[in-house]
C-alpha cells in the first residue's frame, strides 16, 4: 500500500522529517519499505506534443520522435518507447535538465542520430512504477508549461508500506493516517463530504435482493444522475498515479480513489441496463456464464457470488468483476453505485478459482469495513460532483451477516502480565481510545469495542496486541528470563555430533544436496522404493522425496566431476523418507549418513565404517557379504549390529555409476543412524589393565578365498578362550607360493592374564586351540 | 718394573688426544685401563711392598687411574659430540617436501552455523528439541493457529506429498511445528530451540531456496512477557553478533504469536537487517498444545539459519550452499 504524505494530511495533522515519519510507520507495523520524495527535480521537464515518429535507420530498438516543446518547431527525440502516437502530449526532459537520479541531460547521438532532450517514463519522474512506456499526459495540457506546473505537482513523499494480512484497514489512506496519527498525538478525523441531493428518490428507482446473507453482508447502491465520461481533474489523476494506478476516467477513477482513501471498492451499473431495476445476490448456479468487463465469457461455479437482475440474470461476480452488459459508456445518463461488504472467504476462493485478484478483491477477502460505506458513498458522490455527476436522494441499504462485535474484557493486569508492563487501566483506555477501540471501564478492567475495520480483532490479546503496538514495542522494558531447566544436548544429538566430527577426522567434506529428486532417480541409482511424491512440485525434476542419500551423493560428485574435480571424499547426514511397512500417521523418516569415497574401493569404505564405528564405541558389528541392488554385488556387506542391520558398505555397482556419469569407481557407506544409534553403544564396563607381562603369537593361514577373513577370525576368537586381549589381520597375501584360490591370512595375537605372567604352555596350549579351530573347520592351513 | 708415572701419564695423554674415533678410544680405553695396562700391571705388584710404601705408591697409582679415566672421559664427551653431529647430518630432511597438504574434511556451512547456535543457547539453559520434515497439517497449520483458508496461509507456499488423505501431509513449511511437538511431549517449563530444515514452494535464486534452514526458539514458563522475548532476543544477539549490534521490535503478524512483531538487528555501520519473526505464544498454541494459557505464558522466535551462514562468511548467493562444489565446501 502506498500512501502520499499530503493524503495522510488530509486526516490528521501529522508531520514531521520523512524519515522520522517512516521510522514511526514501521514501528506501527507498516513497514515502510520504500520512500521517496515526488515531484520535486521536474525543473527542465516540459509539456510537450508528438508531432512525428519515423524508425530509427539503424537501431530496430529506438525510434526517431519529432516533437513540438512549445515553440512551434519540430525538435527531434531519440526514444526507446513506443506506447505514444502522433498527437500525444508527453514529459520532455530538455537539455540541461538533471533528473532525478542525477542524471544530467545532454544533446548527443544515438546510433548517428542526433537526440535533443528525452521523453520520460512514470519512474524516470517518479510519477509511477511504469518505466516500460513514456508517461502519456491528459491532452488539456499546455504544450510548452513545465511539467511540474501543468499538473499542479507539489512536493511530497511517498510512503510504499508492507501492509500485514491482518491490518485490512491500513489497505486505506484514512487507515494509516488513523495509526499515525495514534502516534503522533495528534487528532484524526474521516472526512465530511459535503454533497447536494437532487432528482428521484433511489428507493423509487432500484431494488435490492439478498438472497444468500453469508455471501453478502451488506449491499448499498444509490443513483448518480448527470454522469459524463472524461478525464479527471489533474489532481486526482496525478494522486492516483502516485499510488501506482492508471487514470481511466472519471467515474472509474473516484472509484479507484475512493477504495485507496477509504479501503472501500465500489461498483457501478448503467442503470438503463439493469432489466427490472433489480439487483439480485446469489450464488452462481454451476455453469452459469457471464461475460466480464474485460470482454470474457466466464464459466461460474457456486464459489462464486453474483449480482443479478430482475431477470435473474447474472451482471456481475460478487467482489471480483462486473459484467459487460451493464458496463457504463458514454452515452450513460444515470448510473446505479454499489457498495458491498462481502464474505472474505467467498471472494477470496472465487478470485483465485478465476483468477482474477484485483485490489479491489484483495480489500474484501482481507476483510472490508461494512460501516464505511455511507460515507464512501457520500465522498463518490462529492468527487464525481466535480464532473456535473449529483447524487439522488434515498438509498437501498440491505444486510445480511456481517461479524458480530461484541465487547472484550480486557483485563488490566493481564495487560501488564503479558507485555512485562505497569500501564494502569486509564493509560491503556487512552492508548486504545487513539485508534478509536472504544473502552469502558469496568473496575480494574475495561470491556472494549472494536471498531468495524478491525476484523481481526476479537479476543483479548488481540487488544493486548494493539495496546503494545500504540504504546510502542520499543518503549517496553527488556528483562532476560532465567532458563529454570539446564541446557544440555541429548546424548542422540551429541551422537550426531561424533558421527560429524569423525567423517571430518577421516578428510571428508560434508555436502548438502537438496533431498527433492526427479522420477526414477532412485530406480538409476538401483533402489528398488518408491519414494514419498510431491503433489505440487515446482518442477519435476524435483517432485519425489528421496528414499536413499545415493542420488545426491552421486549427482554431487558427477558435477564436481563434470568440473575437473576428482577424487573427493565426501558425506551427507540427512533425513530419507519412505512409505511405512506398517500405517501410521507420517512417513517413515530416518536420519542416514552416507559416504561417498571417489577413487577409492571398499576397502577404504570398511575403513571408515570401523573409524565411525570405534568412535561411537560401536565394536560388535559384523560384516556380511550381500549384493543389494545398486552396489558392487561383489564388493559389498551389509553391517549387521545384535543382528540387525544397519547399513551397507563397498562400492558402488559400476552401472549405476555410468548412469549417473561418474568417472570414478566410488566406495560406499550408507548407515541408518536412526537403527544404529538405537542399539547399544557408547560407554562400557571399565576393564582394568593387567601388569603382567603379555605373549604374542603370529598364526598364519592358507584359506580358500571364499572364506571371509571374518571368519576366520571368529575362530580364532572363539578357540583363544579368555586369556585372548588384543586380535588383529596385519597381513593378506597371495601368489605363489600360495596356492590359486587361496590366499594368507595372517594374525598376531596377545594373550594375558589379569592376575600372572602366562606361562609357555599356557601359550603354546592356547596357540595348538586356534589352529585346530581354523583347520578343523574350515578349507584353511597353517602355513610353516 | 717400577712404573714412571710421570712419563705414563704424558705417554697416555697423547694417545687418547690421538683416538680419532669412539672406536680408537674404546681400544686406548682398554690399553691405558684394561686388566694387562701398565697401571693394572703395576697396582698388582704393590703386593710385595712394605706398607707404608704400599699406601703411597698405590694412592699415587689411583690417582693417575682417575687422571686417565678423566682423560678418556673428556675425549669421548668431545668425540661423542662430532659424532652426534656427522649421524643427524645424514637424518637431515627437507620438510617442506613433506607437507603435501594433509587435510581434514570441512564441516558444512550450515552445519558450523547450526552448531554454534546450539552450543550458544545451550549456554543459554536451552534444550534442542527436533521434529520431522514431512509433517501433517496439524501441526504446520491447524495447531498453529491457522484457520482453513486463513489468509495467513498465503504467505505459506506449501508443498503438499502424496500420503494420507490429500492436503494432509506435507514438507513442513517452518520449524514451528516444533512447538507443538514439545508441548505434547513434556511439561513445562520448556527452553527449547528447533533447529530444522524447512521447505517452500519457492524457485531457487539468490535469496530463496526450495529447502533451507531455520531456528525456531520456545520459552514457556510462568509469567514470560514480552520483554522477556526483546531481552533474550538482545541477549542472543550480542552473544551471536558481539558487542555493537543494537535489536529493536516492529509490529508484524503471525498467526501462532499475539502481539508478533518482525526483529530487526542494527549493524555497527547503523543499516538494519531484519533477522526473523517472533512474539508471545497465541493463547490457541497454548492450548493446543495442552497447556492452559492462564497458567502458562511463553514466547517464540526463528529466524533463517543459512542467512546467518551467508552473512558470517560474506557469501551473496543462496544456491551455493546446496551446489556441492568442492571449490566452495573445501573453504569452510
Amino acid at each position: 500500500m502506498k500512501v502520499l504524505l499530503s493524503w495522510l494530511q488530509e486526516f490528521a495533522p501529522v508531520d514531521g522529517d520523512p524519515a522520522d515519519i517512516s521510522d514511526q510507520l514501521s514501528a506501527l507495523g507498516l513497514a515502510v519499505e520504500s520512500m521517496s520524495v515526488v515531484g520535486e527535480g521536474l525543473d527542465g521537464i516540459v509539456v510537450a506534443r508528438v508531432l512525428e515518429l519515423a524508425p530509427h535507420p539503424d537501431a530496430d530498438r529506438i525510434q526517431l520522435v519529432q516533437v513540438d516543446a512549445g515553440d512551434g518547431e519540430a525538435l527531434q527525440i531519440c526514444c526507446g518507447a513506443f506506447n505514444m502516437s502522433v498527437g500525444d502530449l508527453v514529459p520532455l526532459a530538455t537539455l540541461g535538465t538533471v533528473m532525478p537520479d542525477g542524471m544530467e541531460i545532454v544533446r548527443r547521438k544515438m546510433r548517428g542520430e542526433w537526440s535533443n532532450g528525452m521523453l520520460c517514463s512514470p519512474t524516470e519522474i517518479a510519477m509511477g512504477d511504469d518505466h516500460d512506456g513514456i508517461l502519456l499526459l491528459d491532452d488539456s495540457l499546455d504544450v510548452g508549461r513545465p511539467l511540474a506546473d501543468a499538473m499542479g505537482l507539489r512536493s511530497d513523499v511517498l510512503f510504499d508500506l508492507e501492509v500485514n494480512p491482518n491490518r485490512p484497514d491500513a489497505m486505506s489512506v484514512a487507515g494509516v493516517a488513523r495509526d499515525l496519527a495514534a502516534c503522533q498525538g495528534v487528532p484524526f478525523a474521516l472526512l465530511s463530504p459535503d454533497v447536494a441531493e437532487s432528482g428521484g428518490d433511489a428507493t423509487d428507482r432500484l431494488s435490492v435482493e439478498i438472497l444468500d446473507p453469508v455471501l453478502c453482508g451488506r449491499f448499498v447502491a444509490r443513483v448518480l444522475d448527470g454522469i459524463t465520461i472524461g478525464p479527471s481533474p489533474t489532481w486526482m489523476a496525478n494522486r492516483l498515479t502516485s499510488l501506482g494506478m492508471r487514470p481511466i476516467n472519471s467515474v472509474v477513477d473516484v472509484s479507484n480513489y475512493v477504495m485507496l482513501e477509504l479501503g472501500q471498492p465500489s461498483h457501478t451499473f448503467d442503470l438503463d441496463q439493469v432489466a427490472g431495476s433489480a439487483f439480485r445476490v446469489r450464488r452462481a448456479a454451476p455453469g452459469e456464464k457471464l461475460v466480464t468487463l474485460d470482454g470474457v465469457e466466464r464459466t461460474l461455479t457456486e464459489a462464486d457470488g453474483v449480482v443479478a437482475d430482475a431477470d435473474d440474470t447474472a451482471i456481475g461476480i460478487a467482489g471480483v468483476m462486473g459484467g459487460a452488459s451493464t458496463e457504463i459508456h458514454d452515452g450513460t445518463s444515470s448510473v446505479a453505485l454499489e457498495m458491498a461488504w462481502w464474505d472474505p472467504m467467498s471472494i477470496a476462493t472465487s478470485a483465485r478459482r478465476l483468477g482474477l485478484r484485483s485490489e479491489a478483491s484483495t480489500r474484501f477477502e482481507k476483510g472490508a469495513d461494512p460501516e464505511v460505506i455511507d460515507l464512501a458513498m457520500r465522498r463518490f458522490a462529492e468527487l464525481l460532483g466535480e464532473t456535473g455527476a449529483s447524487l439522488a436522494p434515498g438509498t437501498v441499504d440491505e444486510r445480511g451477516h456481517t461479524p458480530a462485535r461484541e465487547s472484550i474484557r480486557v483485563r488490566t493486569d493481564r495487560v501488564n502480565q503479558i507485555l512485562g508492563t505497569d500501564l494502569s487501566r486509564d493509560r491503556i483506555a487512552e492508548l486504545l481510545g487513539s485508534i478509536e477501540f472504544a473502552p469502558e471501564q469496568v473496575g480494574d478492567d475495561l470491556d472494549v469495542v472494536i471498531p468495524s475495520f478491525r476484523p481481526d480483532s476479537a479476543t483479548e490479546i488481540d487488544v493486548i496486541e494493539e495496546v503494545a503496538r500504540i504504546h510502542g514495542y520499543g518503549s517496553i522494558e527488556r528483562t532476560t528470563p532465567r532458563s529454570t531447566i539446564t541446557g544440555s544436548l541429548t546424548q542422540r544429538q551429541l551422537d550426531r555430533r561424533t558421527v560429524r566430527t569423525t567423517m571430518i577426522g577421516m578428510g571428508l567434506d560434508e555436502v548438502m544436496p537438496v533431498p527433492f529428486l526427479a522420477p526414477g532417480d532412485l530406480a538409476r541409482a538401483g533402489l528398488q522404493v518408491d519414494g514419498i511424491t510431491v503433489t505440487n512440485p515446482l518442477v519435476a525434476e524435483e517432485s519425489v522425496m528421496r528414499a536413499s542419500l545415493r542420488p545426491g551423493m552421486l549427482a554431487t560428485l558427477a558435477y564436481n566431476a563434470s568440473h575437473r574435480m576428482t577424487g573427493l571424499g565426501i558425506f551427507e547426514v540427512g533425513h530419507v523418507y519412505r512409505q511405512p511397512d506398517q500405517p501410521q500417521p507420517l512417513p517413515d523418516e530416518r536420519e542416514h549418513l552416507a559416504v561417498a569415497l571417489a577413487g577409492s574401493d571398499a576397502a577404504d569404505a570398511v575403513g571408515v565404517w570401523s573409524a565411525l564405528a570405534d568412535a561411537l564405541a560401536a565394536r560388535d558389528y559384523t560384516l556380511v557379504a550381500d549384493d543389494p541392488a545398486g552396489l558392487h554385488p561383489t564388493r559389498t556387506a551389509r553391517i549387521e549390529m545384535a543382528g540387525v542391520v544397519v547399513g551397507d558398505v563397498g562400492e558402488v555397482d559400476p552401472g549405476v555409476l555410468a548412469a549417473f556419469d561418474v568417472p570414478e569407481r566410488v566406495a560406499w557407506l550408507e548407515v541408518d543412524l536412526e537403527t544404529l544409534l538405537g542399539l547399544p553403544h557408547g560407554d562400557r564396563p571399565y576393564a582394568s589393565v593387567s601388569r603382567y607381562p603379555s605373549s604374542d603369537i603370529d598364526l598364519a593361514f592358507e584359506v580358500d578365498d571364499d572364506v571371509p577373513a571374518a571368519e576366520v577370525e571368529q575362530r580364532l576368537r572363539g578357540a583363544a578362550g579368555e586369556l585372548l586381549v588384543d586380535l588383529a589381520l596385519f597381513d593378506v597375501f597371495r601368489g605363489e607360493p600360495v596356492g590359486e584360490g587361496r590366499r594368507s591370512l595372517a594374525f598376531t595375537l596377545r594373550f594375558q592374564a589379569d592376575d600372572r605372567t602366562l606361562t609357555d604352555s599356557e601359550v603354546s596350549r592356547a596357540r595348538e586351540a586356534c589352529i585346530g579351530a581354523v583347520e578343523g573347520n574350515l578349507p584353511a592351513s597353517l602355513r610353516a | 718394573m717400577e712404573l714412571d708415572l710421570e712419563t705414563h701419564l704424558a705417554e697416555a695423554a697423547a694417545s687418547i688426544e690421538e683416538a680419532v674415533d669412539l672406536d680408537a678410544l674404546s681400544e686406548v680405553d682398554t690399553a691405558l685401563l684394561g686388566k694387562k695396562s701398565a697401571v693394572t700391571t703395576a697396582k698388582r705388584g704393590l703386593g710385595d711392598l712394605e706398607p707404608d710404601q704400599r699406601r703411597e705408591a698405590g694412592g699415587r697409582l689411583n690417582e693417575a687411574r682417575a687422571t686417565i679415566e678423566g682423560l678418556v672421559a673428556s675425549r669421548r664427551t668431545e668425540l661423542d659430540a662430532a659424532d652426534r653431529v656427522v649421524r643427524l647430518e645424514a637424518e637431515r630432511m627437507d620438510l617442506t617436501e613433506a607437507d603435501r597438504g594433509r587435510r581434514l574434511g570441512h564441516r558444512h556451512v550450515v552445519t558450523q552455523t547450526w552448531d554454534r547456535l546450539e552450543d550458544l543457547f545451550v549456554g543459554m539453559g536451552y534444550t534442542v528439541a527436533e521434529g520431522p520434515e514431512i509433517e501433517d497439517e496439524w501441526h504446520n497449520f491447524g495447531a498453529l493457529n491457522f484457520p482453513l483458508g486463513h489468509p495467513a496461509r498465503d504467505m505459506y507456499d506449501t508443498l503438499y506429498v502424496d500420503y494420507g488423505e490429500p492436503q494432509s501431509t506435507l514438507l513442513r513449511t517452518h520449524t514451528s511445528p516444533v512447538q507443538i511437538r514439545v508441548m505434547e511431549a513434556g511439561e513445562p517449563p520448556f527452553y527449547s530451540i528447533m533447529p530444522g530444515r524447512v521447505f517452500r514452494s519457492d524457485t531457487a535464486d539468490a535469496t530463496h531456496m526450495p529447502v533451507f534452514h531455520q531456528l525456531e526458539a520456545l520459552v514457556v514458563d510462568r509469567d514470560i512477557t514480552f520483554g522477556d522475548l526483546a531481552g533474550t532476543l538482545e541477549a542472543f544477539t550480542t552473544a551471536y553478533f558481539g558487542e555493537g549490534f543494537a535489536t529493536r521490535l516492529r509490529p508484524s503478524y503471525f498467526p501462532f504469536t499475539e502481539p508478533s512483531a518482525e526483529f530487526d538487528v542494527q549493524r555497527p555501520d547503523g543499516s538494519w537487517l531484519e533477522l526473523g519473526g517472533c512474539g508471545m505464544v497465541h493463547p490457541e498454541v497454548l492450548r493446543a498444545g495442552g497447556l492452559d494459557p492462564e497458567e502458562w505464558s511463553g514466547f517464540a522466535f526463528g529466524f533463517g539459519l543459512d542467512r546467518l551462514a551467508l552473512m558470517r562468511h560474506g557469501i551473496d548467493d543462496l544456491r551455493e550452499l546446496f551446489r556441492n562444489d568442492h571449490r566452495f565446501l573445501s573453504q569452510f
